[in-house]
């Protein structure tokens, strides 16, 4: 990584602009319906500037925060996996003929993005849906057209909600790989650091000088802060064999009565990637489209084969979910399908806590 | 091009097993599609119907033959509904093969044990066919095969014909027989009394897993390890490449990783309900 640079806050700006000229669609976070999500900046001033967020289990409320603090929620909902894995689009074109059909593909012709104030955690979620779209047997060409060559501006978390864990995930709170740029929000500008050719390209054209030695320490130390305070924690050790063998515990019943089984904590999370493709037919029934949906494993068809539902209750499929994303997930991809950031936590209506459960499941081990 | 795409296929033949149980034999278009199709007993393609989707089926045909590819379809559903009115010269989707095959490489020079349960489990048929065409280079063939009623027995003929050949034994039972029934009767399990095999025999299953559960307790008796029993996996397959989630049975993506396992492999938890 090379040397921290100090930059201005009005020179983040200039950074959009900068990713704009080279015909970049540039993204931030935007307060929506009380909410933030990423969506398309022009500048500074279209971002969620001077707020700031309070999260808890089932609860998530945007408030006037810090004047002039940019980076003052620490996320919404939305995390980056809508943008490279599409919650709805069509995979394939079958047009019927005469005898038989053609098929066409449809490959997305998306424009180069550019997302700003993206948190470690979820770059290390993107890391993963990467693992799994492009590095396993089958390549994923939607997904990869959609996330080729994205710039990431990353922002290290100088402010955690009380639902984040990443470090008991060691996904942050600074952001280590995956990004061009980092940023450090401090009171008198930034701090940034860049971590490619492409953030090497940007901040020379940004002519920025050498970050002071007391700003770079100040900048290090509250994130140091932050990952000293964070306070949720989910305790990984046996995984992924605790809850393999926890599969008789008697908190899945406990947690079952309290899930919905309304799907949320599987559409915010940046890395679930459960998905299901349907035809749609043209009006004239000479044209269908493949279409690929954002699927969850607690709808009740997920785990469906005629006459046979092999997971027919909340029990099943909560466990299914919890186990698959903490411990299964290691033996396919390598890695926890988890990354800390509290998106289940704060967005589910009942306030079910992983971390609680994991817990409680430990404190039972071993029981029936 | 995305894993998605799928081929078309001219239905060159088709044969009814029975009533809802069709067989249809179908060849790809494209001719380069064709010559480099190479499929392994016990693997599946992806089926399509044009406008309503797509559904995993079993190649029952030889692998020494991969321009021609059989699949036996129960009718069972809303995509399986539409087969029902395939006829030949129509053009259908496939793609494939996926999964992995029945271990009959494994399975050379040794005595073989097939069990299965339920209705017409069309991976097995498969492997029998298989096995008979390369008869020589197995020992003796068990067919172990129980039903719940006499009227879940397709493929009456096909067993009564495996029956007479040499060094095969048939055994079949229902649960609940009527006038017509001369076989067993009982549950599967109850026949391994009457079934002698050395402890080097290698055995395939299809079925419901609680009687494959219960068949490899009755094998571990007769000496057989776990590691020597292979069984096909049923769950939801939708993408067959393992990026859709669906057929997920622990660690494991039932299309790609299996579906076909080593009941070593899976025995932890198997056939219990939820998993």
């Amino acid at each position: 990584m090379n040397e921290p640079l100090s930059m201005p806050k009005a020179v983040l700006d200039d950074l959009i602009a900068l990713l704009r000229g080279e015909g970049l669609k540039v993204l931030g976070p935007v307060a929506n319906d009380g909410g933030v999500t990423f969506a398309e900046v022009r500048a500074v001033s279209d971002m969620a500037v001077g707020m700031r967020e309070s999260q808890e289990p089932g609860r998530y409320r945007l408030s006037a925060g810090v004047a002039g603090e940019i980076f003052g929620v620490v996320n919404g909902a939305g995390s980056l996996k809508p943008f490279f894995f599409a919650p709805e689009e069509p995979l394939l074109e079958v047009q019927r003929e005469r005898r038989g059909f053609q098929v066409r593909e449809t490959i997305p012709q998306a424009p180069r993005l550019a997302f700003i104030g993206v948190r470690a955690c979820d770059l290390a979620a993107i890391a993963i849906q990467d693992r799994i779209f492009l590095h396993d047997s089958f390549r994923d060409t939607h997904y990869e057209a959609r996330r080729k060559d994205a710039f990431m501006v990353a922002v290290n978390c100088t402010r955690c909600a009380p639902t984040c864990f990443c470090v008991s995930m060691k996904t942050g709170p600074e952001a280590t790989a995956g990004f061009d740029l980092s940023l450090t929000e401090m009171e008198d500008g930034f701090v940034v650091r860049s971590n490619s050719p492409a953030g090497d390209a940007i901040v020379a054209k940004l002519r920025l000088s050498a970050a002071p030695d007391d700003q770079i320490a100040a900048a290090q130390a509250r994130i140091g802060q932050r990952a000293a305070s964070m306070q949720r924690r989910l305790d990984t050790s046996d995984m992924p064999g605790l809850l393999y063998e926890e599969a008789e515990n008697p908190r899945w019943n406990d947690v079952a009565a309290r899930c919905l089984s309304c799907t949320n904590c599987t559409m915010v999370c940046p890395t679930c990637f459960c998905n299901t493709v349907i035809d749609v037919q043209e009006i004239d029934g000479n044209m269908s489209r493949r279409v690929r949906k954002w699927d969850s494993c607690f709808s009740l068809e997920h785990a469906h084969i005629r006459g046979i539902n092999f997971r027919p209750k909340i029990h099943d499929r909560y466990r299914q979910w919890l186990t698959h994303k903490l411990a299964s997930w290691i033996d396919q991809f390598g890695t926890s399908g988890c990354v800390g950031c509290g998106r289940c936590i704060t967005w589910c209506p009942v306030g079910i806590d992983l971390t609680e459960e994991v817990a409680a499941i430990r404190a039972q081990r071993g029981k029936r | 091009m995305t894993p998605y795409a799928m081929h078309p296929a001219r239905i060159i033949a088709r044969r009814t097993e029975t009533e809802g149980i069709y067989t249809f034999t179908m060849r790809l278009l494209d001719a380069e599609v064709r010559r480099s199709y190479r499929f392994e007993a016990g693997q599946f393609n992806m089926i399509y119907v044009f406008g309503v989707g797509e559904v995993p089926i079993s190649i029952v045909s030889d692998p020494a033959e991969p321009e021609i590819l059989e699949h036996t379809i129960r009718i069972a559903g809303r995509v399986t509904g539409v087969m029902a009115k395939w006829k030949v010269g129509d053009i259908v989707g496939v793609r494939g093969p996926y999964g992995n095959g029945w271990p009959v490489n494994v399975a050379r020079g040794r005595d073989v044990v097939i069990i299965t349960g339920g209705l017409g489990c069309a991976p097995v048929v498969g492997l029998i066919n298989y096995i008979f065409r390369r008869r020589a280079d197995y020992g003796e063939l068990h067919i172990i095969h129980g039903v719940k009623t006499p009227n879940d027995l397709l493929y009456r003929e096909r067993f009564d014909e495996w029956r007479r050949a040499p060094r095969t034994k048939v055994y079949l039972t229902t649960d609940h027989p009527d006038k017509s029934w001369h076989y067993k009767i009982g549950v599967v399990t109850e026949l391994f009394d009457e079934v002698t095999v050395p402890p080097s025999s290698i055995v395939m299953m299809c079925g419901p897993e609680m009687m494959m559960r219960f068949a490899a307790r009755s094998l571990r008796q007769k000496g057989i390890t776990d590691d020597a029993i292979y069984l096909s996996m049923e769950r939801r397959m939708e993408c067959a490449v393992g990026l859709c989630g669906h057929c997920q049975y622990r660690e494991h993506f039932v299309c790609k990783d299996g579906p076909i396992f080593s009941y070593h492999t899976v025995r932890q938890r198997f056939g219990e309900s939820g998993i």
